[in-house]
C-alpha cells in the first residue's frame, strides 16, 4: 500500500495553507488528521501532487462556548470534541455520535472538520451538523464566508468547500436542556454505520415540544427527517414516537449494499429513528 | 538446589509465555524487517479480471522507470516460471490444472499473477507496475459451483474439459438402512468462503549467500521444512543448497500452510539476479492472493427412529477448489469426511464429495480444515432433527453419543476414538451456563412476545488432531508422512537446546516445549532454548498445522529427553563409580540411591561428555539424543459449547450474551496457553457465524476484499467467555495430550447458529445463512412470517 509520490507541506496558519493550496493548484490536497485521506492515497484512489498538512494550525483547534453557540475549530480531534464539557452538556448528540466513530486511535487523530469536509455518506457526524443547523465558516483567498448546514453537504464526498478553500470552524447552536442520542447501527463495534440516527429532543410537560433528526447513510448526503420532526410534536408515549417515526422513510431513496438492501434500510430508518428519539426523550 | 525444585512440575503450570516479551515489545524480526544489502523489491501485476485471455503483455515500460532492475512476464521468465505443486492427489483421476507462478496466456481469478517488476526500493517497484502494458480479452467467469458442474458450463481450464476436479466416495449402506428410519431430515447448509486474515501479511526474502551456492529464504510460513523440499523440487535449487527460515510469524491459521507462487518467484529471481529479492504483500493483495478457506455446499440427510435413535447419515458435498489446486486443496474436505458422524453412534454413513473449479482464489486449509465444516453440518442437523422429533436437543445428543464406558470406540467413519467423556464435559457446561435458568428465560420472553428473543445454541463436538500416522496419510494418497522429530542437546555449560521440527506462528511452542523438556530433564524452563523453524538449525520436521505439534511433536520431545537422560545416566554412573541402576535422577541431578553426597548434576555430565576425558567404554562424546516419532493414531479432543444468543427480531441484530465451553483436550502442558487457544478459536468460529464471508459477484469480482468490508470481530463484539476443562488423557500418545489449536474454531460456529435458530424457531425459522448479518436474520424472519 504505497501511495504515489507527493510533496508534503506543513502549514502553520490558515493563510499559509491557503497560499500552499493556491500554489499547488488542482492537484493540492488538504490533510487534517489524515484518517480518511491517507487510506485514499494508499489505495491510489487519489494522487495529489502536494499534501498540505493543516493539523498544526493553532487557529483551527479548540472549542469555544460563545453563549448561544459552541464554536468548534475544524482541526479539533474527535477525542477532544467528545470529551469537552460544553459539548457534553449542550450538544449531547454530537458527543454521542463522535464517540461512536471508529476506535480511540483514530479519534485521537481524526478531526471534526476533516470528517465534515470529507462528507462520507457513512460518517456519523454530518447528520448531527445537519439536524442541528450548524454553520460552517470557510476561508478562501478572498476572505471568509459562512454556509448553512443545509447547503454544505452537496453529495457523496462533495461539500461547499472549494478546492482552494479551508473549513475553519463549525458553530452549533446550543441545545441546553435538550435530550440527545445517536443510535448507531453497525455490524461490529468498529465498523461503519449501516445506518445512524441523530436525535435531539426538547421536552415540555412530558411531551415532545421540538425535535431534530438527522440520518446517516440513507443517501448520498446526510438526511434531515423533517416529517418526523413535525409529527413528533406533542408525542409522549412510545406508541406515538413509533407512529411519528414511520415518516423516517418519507422521501428517502436509499442505495443497496452488502449490509442493507433498500427495503431493509427503509425499515431500519423507521425502527431506529423511534429508538433514537425514545432514548433522547427518555420515553420508554 | 532450591531454585530448581519446582521445575519437575513444570508440566501443567500456567507459566507466562517466554516468547511474549520479544513479540509484544517489538524486539523481533518479522520477515519484512529483514534488510540485506543489495536487496531488490518485487511488486506483482495482478489480474483485475476473474477470467480472461492475456492478449498483450509488455513489461518493458517498467524498465524505463526509476530504480527498476528487471521485469518479467511469463515469456521473459521462461523456464524459471515453475508451477505450484499440489501434494494431495486424492483420486487417481483427479484433474490438476497447470498452475504456473506467472499466468501464461489466461488469468483464472482476480489476483492471479501476471508479471513482476524488481526495483531497488519497494515504492519504485509499486510505481513501475503502472508502466507495464497489458490487454485482456474477458472470458465468462465461472463462479457458482452448481452451474460450474452443469453441462455446457464455461470451463475454468479449457484444456481440462471439465470443471469437476474429483468425485470421492465413502460408505454405501445408507440407502438400505434408511428404510428402518421413522424420520428423515434433509438440509442444505452453506459453509461460506472465509479469508484467513492473519495479522502479519505474507513476506518472503531470498538471498544467495555468497561463499557457497546456498540460497537462504526467510518466509512467513507455517511449514519451513515442507517448503524447502517443495521449493527444491519445483525450482531445481538443490535441496542441500537451500535453507528456509521462518522468523517469528504473525499468525497463519492454515493460510501459511502453503507453497505460494510468490515464494517460488522470489527464490528463482534471487538466483537469477544473484542478489537478495524481497516481497511483502499488501493487505489488498492478501485478500485475493492468499488462499481462502471453507466454501462448501453441504447437502446432508439424517435418519432416525421416532425415539431419536440415529440410523444413518448421508452427506453430499460440493467443495470449491477455486481456480487452481494449491498444496492440499483437494484434501481439505476429506479431512472433514471422517468427522461428519461427530460423537454419535449410527449404523450407516455415506459420503460423497465433488471438488469444483471456479474462477475464484484457490481454497485450502483454514483453522480446522474440513472439520469445522463437518462439525457445523452434524451439530446443525442434530438440532433440526430434535425439532422434528420434538425432543430437547441435548437429550437427542445424549441418547446417541458414545458413552464414556464405550471407549475406545470405532465410529461408522472408521476412526477409533481412544478416550472421551461427553457426559462429564456436558454436565459441567450445563451447570456453568445455568441451562435451566436460560430455558426459563427463553420461555418467558417467548410468552411475552419480547422484541428480543433468546436462544440456546449447543455444540457437542469432537475433532481429529495429531496429523498424522504416516500409513494413514499414505492410504489417503497424501505424498508425505506425519512424523515429528526432536533433538535435545545439553551444552557444556549445562544449557539445553530442544530442537523441534514444529514451526510455531503464535502458539507458544517455545514455552510449552520447554515445559515438557523441563519436566523430564529437571532443568529450569529459562535454561531451555527451543530451536525451531530453520532448516539449517532444526533440519528435520513436518511443521505445524492440524493441531499436530503437541500431540505428535510433544512425543518426540518426551522421547528425546528420556533418551538423553538414559545416556547421561551411563556417564554419571561411570563418574560416580556405581551402576546406572543405582542412580536416581531428581531435579536435574543424578544421585546415588541412599547416598545423597554422591551426586552429579546434568550440566556436569554434559561437560564430561564434552571433554570426553573420562567416558565409559563405548559411549560417544557429546550429550544429545534424538527421536523421530510416527504417531500411533489421531487424538480426539472434544467439548460441550453453549451459546446464549439474543436476537432483536425488529432489526435482525444478534448478540452473543453468554458463551460457555468445557473442553477436554487431554493432559494440559500449559493451561494458560490452552485457554488462550480456546478464546481465539471460539472468537474465530463466532466470526464465521456472524461476521465473515468472502463474496464474489457473477463476474468473479470480490465484493469485500478489504478489512473495512470483510468484517473481523474484535473484543468489544464478544462476551467474556466462560471456559473450563475436563481431562480424559489420550491413550494414543504417552503425554496423554490431544491438541487445542483448532477446537474453539470448530465448536463455536454451530453453537452460535443453533442459538439463533433456537431463538426464532417459533417464528417459523429453521435455518439462517452465515454470516448471520442483521439483514440476513431480518430477511429470514420476514420470509418465515410471510410464508405462514
Ligand atoms: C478504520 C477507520 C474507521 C473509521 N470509522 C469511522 C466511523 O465509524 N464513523 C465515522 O464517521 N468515521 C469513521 N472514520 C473516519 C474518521 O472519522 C476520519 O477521522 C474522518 O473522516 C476524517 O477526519 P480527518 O481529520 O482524519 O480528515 P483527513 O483524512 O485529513 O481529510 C479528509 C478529507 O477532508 C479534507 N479536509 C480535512 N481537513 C479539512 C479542512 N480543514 N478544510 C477543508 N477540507 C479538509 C481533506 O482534504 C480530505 O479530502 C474511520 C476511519 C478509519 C481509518
Amino acid at each position: 500500500m504505497i501511495p504515489v509520490a507527493f510533496d508534503y507541506k506543513k502549514a502553520s496558519s490558515v493563510e499559509d495553507a491557503l497560499a500552499a493550496l493556491a500554489e499547488g493548484g488542482e492537484d493540492a490536497k488538504l490533510m487534517g488528521g489524515g484518517q480518511s485521506l491517507v487510506p485514499v492515497l494508499r489505495l491510489r484512489l487519489n494522487a495529489p501532487s502536494v499534501v498540505v498538512d493543516c493539523s498544526s494550525i493553532p487557529e483551527l483547534k479548540g472549542i469555544k462556548d460563545e453563549g448561544g453557540k459552541i464554536l468548534i475549530g475544524a482541526g479539533t480531534t474527535h477525542h477532544a470534541v467528545m470529551n469537552d464539557p460544553a459539548v457534553k452538556s449542550s450538544l449531547k448528540v454530537l458527543a454521542d455520535a463522535t464517540a461512536s466513530v471508529a476506535d480511540p486511535q483514530i479519534r485521537h487523530r481524526g478531526t471534526l472538520g476533516g470528517a465534515l469536509a470529507h462528507s462520507d455518506p457513512r460518517a456519523d457526524q454530518p447528520p448531527v451538523a445537519l439536524a442541528l443547523d450548524a454553520e460552517f465558516t470557510i476561508a478562501g483567498t478572498t476572505g471568509q464566508r459562512t454556509v448553512a448546514a443545509a447547503d454544505f453537504f452537496q453529495g457523496p464526498f462533495e461539500t461547499a468547500v472549494g478546492p482552494d478553500e479551508i473549513l475553519v470552524s463549525i458553530a452549533f447552536p446550543k441545545l441546553d436542556g435538550w435530550g440527545g442520542h445517536y443510535e448507531k447501527f453497525n455490524r461490529a463495534a468498529q465498523a461503519w454505520s449501516i445506518i445512524g440516527v441523530a436525535a435531539a429532543v426538547r421536552m415540555e410537560g412530558g411531551k415532545i415540544a421540538e425535535a431534530r433528526i438527522g440520518l446517516t447513510n440513507v443517501g448520498g448526503t446526510p438526511h434531515r427527517a423533517s416529517a418526523v420532526e413535525q409529527a413528533l410534536v406533542g408525542a409522549s408515549s412510545i406508541a406515538e414516537v413509533e407512529a411519528a417515526s414511520m415518516h423516517a422513510s418519507d422521501n428517502l431513496s436509499p442505495f443497496a449494499d452488502e449490509d442493507a438492501d433498500v427495503d431493509y434500510r427503509l425499515h431500519l430508518a423507521r425502527v431506529l429513528t423511534a429508538r433514537s428519539v425514545a432514548r433522547a426523550a427518555g420515553i420508554s | 538446589m532450591t531454585d530448581v525444585v519446582d521445575t519437575g512440575t513444570a508440566l501443567g503450570r500456567p507459566i507466562k509465555r517466554k516468547e511474549d516479551a520479544r513479540l509484544l515489545h517489538g524486539q523481533t524480526n518479522w520477515t519484512d524487517n529483514i534488510q540485506l544489502p543489495g536487496t531488490v523489491h518485487m511488486a506483482i501485476l495482478r489480474s483485475p479480471l476473474a477470467h480472461a485471455k492475456i492478449t498483450h503483455l509488455d513489461v518493458s515500460g517498467a524498465l524505463e522507470m526509476p530504480n527498476v532492475v528487471a521485469a518479467f512476464g511469463a515469456a521473459e521468465l521462461g523456464e524459471l516460471n515453475s508451477s505450484v505443486p499440489c501434494v494431495w492427489p486424492v483420486t487417481d483421476d483427479m484433474v490438476a490444472p497447470d498452475f504456473p507462478a506467472l499466468a501464461k496466456d489466461t488469468v483464472h481469478h482476480v489476483g492471479d499473477c501476471v508479471a513482476v517488476v524488481l526495483a531497488t526500493d519497494a515504492a519504485s517497484a509499486a510505481d513501475a507496475l503502472e508502466a507495464m502494458s497489458v490487454d485482456y480479452e474477458p472470458l465468462q467467469a465461472v463462479v457458482n459451483m452448481e452451474s460450474a458442474i452443469s453441462p455446457g458450463s464455461t470451463l475454468v481450464h479449457e484444456d481440462k474439459g471439465t470443471n469437476t476436479c474429483y468425485v470421492y466416495n465413502l460408505g454405501g449402506g445408507y440407502d438400505e438402512k434408511v428404510k428402518e428410519a421413522d424420520v428423515v431430515v434433509k438440509r442444505r447448509f452453506i459453509n461460506q468462503r472465509l479469508i484467513p486474515a492473519f495479522m502479519e501479511p505474507r513476506s518472503v526474502v531470498a538471498a544467495p549467500m555468497g561463499m557457497s551456492d546456498e540460497i537462504t529464504m526467510w518466509t512467513s510460513t507455517q511449514i519451513p521444512h515442507i517448503l524447502r523440499l517443495l521449493i527444491a523440487l519445483v525450482t531445481g535449487i538443490p535441496e542441500n543448497n537451500l535453507r528456509v527460515i521462518a522468523p517469528d510469524v504473525g499468525g497463519g491459521f492454515g493460510g501459511k500452510l502453503q507453497i505460494y507462487r510468490e515464494e517460488i518467484l522470489v527464490a528463482q529471481l534471487a538466483r537469477k539476479l544473484g542478489r537478495p529479492v524481497k516481497w511483502t504483500e499488501t493487505r489488498s493483495e492478501d485478500m485475493v492472493a492468499t488462499h481462502h478457506g471453507r466454501d462448501q455446499i453441504q447437502d446432508i440427510e439424517i435418519a432416525a427412529k421416532s425415539d431419536g435413535t440415529l440410523v444413518g447419515l448421508k452427506v453430499d458435498l460440493k467443495a470449491n477448489m477455486g481456480a487452481y489446486l494449491q498444496i492440499i486443496t483437494p484434501g481439505i474436505p476429506l479431512l472433514g469426511m471422517f468427522m461428519y458422524p461427530g460423537i454419535y453412534k449410527m449404523d450407516a454413513y455415506d459420503f460423497q464429495c465433488t471438488g469444483v473449479f471456479t474462477n475464484t482464489t484457490p481454497t485450502d486449509a483454514y483453522r480446522g480444515a474440513g472439520r469445522p465444516e463437518s462439525t457445523y453440518a452434524i451439530e446443525r442437523i442434530m438440532d433440526e432433527l430434535a425439532a422434528e422429533l420434538g425432543m430437547e436437543p441435548m437429550e437427542l445428543r445424549r441418547k446417541n453419543w458414545i458413552k464414556h464406558e464405550e471407549f475406545p470406540y470405532t465410529t461408522i467413519a472408521g476412526l477409533t476414538y481412544d478416550t472421551g467423556n461427553y457426559e462429564l464435559a456436558t454436565a459441567r457446561a450445563l451447570e456453568l451456563f445455568d441451562y435451566e435458568g436460560m430455558r426459563a428465560e427463553q420461555k418467558s420472553r417467548r410468552d411475552s412476545g419480547d422484541r428480543v428473543q433468546l436462544g440456546i445454541g449447543i455444540s457437542t463436538f469432537t475433532e481429529m488432531c495429531g496429523l498424522a500416522p504416516s500409513r494413514t496419510l499414505g492410504a489417503l494418497k497424501y505424498v508425505a508422512g506425519g512424523w515429528e522429530h526432536c533433538t535435545v542437546r545439553v551444552l557444556p555449560t549445562g544449557k539445553v537446546e530442544v530442537i523441534t521440527g514444529t514451526s510455531p506462528h503464535g502458539q507458544g511452542h517455545e514455552t510449552a516445549w520447554s515445559q515438557i523438556a523441563s519436566s523430564i530433564l529437571g532443568i529450569p524452563v529459562e535454561d531451555i532454548e527451543v530451536v525451531h523453524s530453520d532448516t539449517g538449525r532444526a533440519p528435520y520436521g513436518m511443521d505445524t498445522y492440524g493441531s499436530r505439534s503437541l500431540a505428535v511433536g510433544g512425543q518426540a520431545i518426551k522421547a528425546a529427553s528420556e533418551r538423553l537422560v538414559d545416556k547421561a545416566r551411563v556417564i554419571a554412573a561411570h563418574q560416580l563409580e556405581c551402576s546406572p541402576e543405582d542412580l536416581e535422577y531428581v531435579d536435574g541431578v543424578f544421585q546415588v540411591k541412599g547416598d545423597r553426597e554422591k551426586a552429579q548434576p546434568l550440566g556436569a555430565v554434559a561437560f564430561e561428555a564434552f571433554t570426553a576425558h573420562n567416558l565409559p567404554d563405548g559411549v560417544e562424546p557429546t550429550l544429545s539424543a534424538e527421536a523421530t516419532i510416527d504417531p500411533q493414531d489421531f487424538s480426539f479432543p472434544h467439548g460441550t459449547h453453549l451459546a446464549a444468543m439474543e436476537v432483536d427480531t425488529e432489526t435482525g441484530k444478534v448478540t452473543v450474551r453468554k458463551y460457555v465451553c468445557v473442553d477436554d483436550v487431554g493432559v494440559q502442558v500449559n493451561p494458560m496457553i490452552v485457554e488462550g487457544q480456546v478464546h481465539g478459536g471460539v472468537a474465530q468460529g463466532i466470526a464465521q457465524a456472524l461476521y465473515e464471508g468472502a463474496n464474489y459477484d457473477e463476474d468473479g469480482q470480490p465484493q469485500n476484499a478489504n478489512l473495512s468490508t470483510y468484517l473481523i470481530p474484535s473484543a468489544p463484539d464478544l462476551p467474556s467467555f466462560i471456559t473450563d476443562t475436563t481431562c480424559t488423557p489420550s491413550t494414543t500418545n504417552p503425554l496423554g495430550t490431544k491438541g487445542v489449536g483448532e477446537a474453539g474454531a470448530i465448536a463455536s460456529t454451530p453453537a452460535i447458529i443453533n442459538g439463533i435458530v433456537d431463538a426464532i424457531r417459533h417464528l417459523g425459522v429453521n435455518d439462517v445463512l452465515m454470516p448471520a448479518t442483521p439483514m440476513t436474520v431480518w430477511k429470514t424472519i420476514q420470509a418465515a412470517q410471510g410464508g405462514k
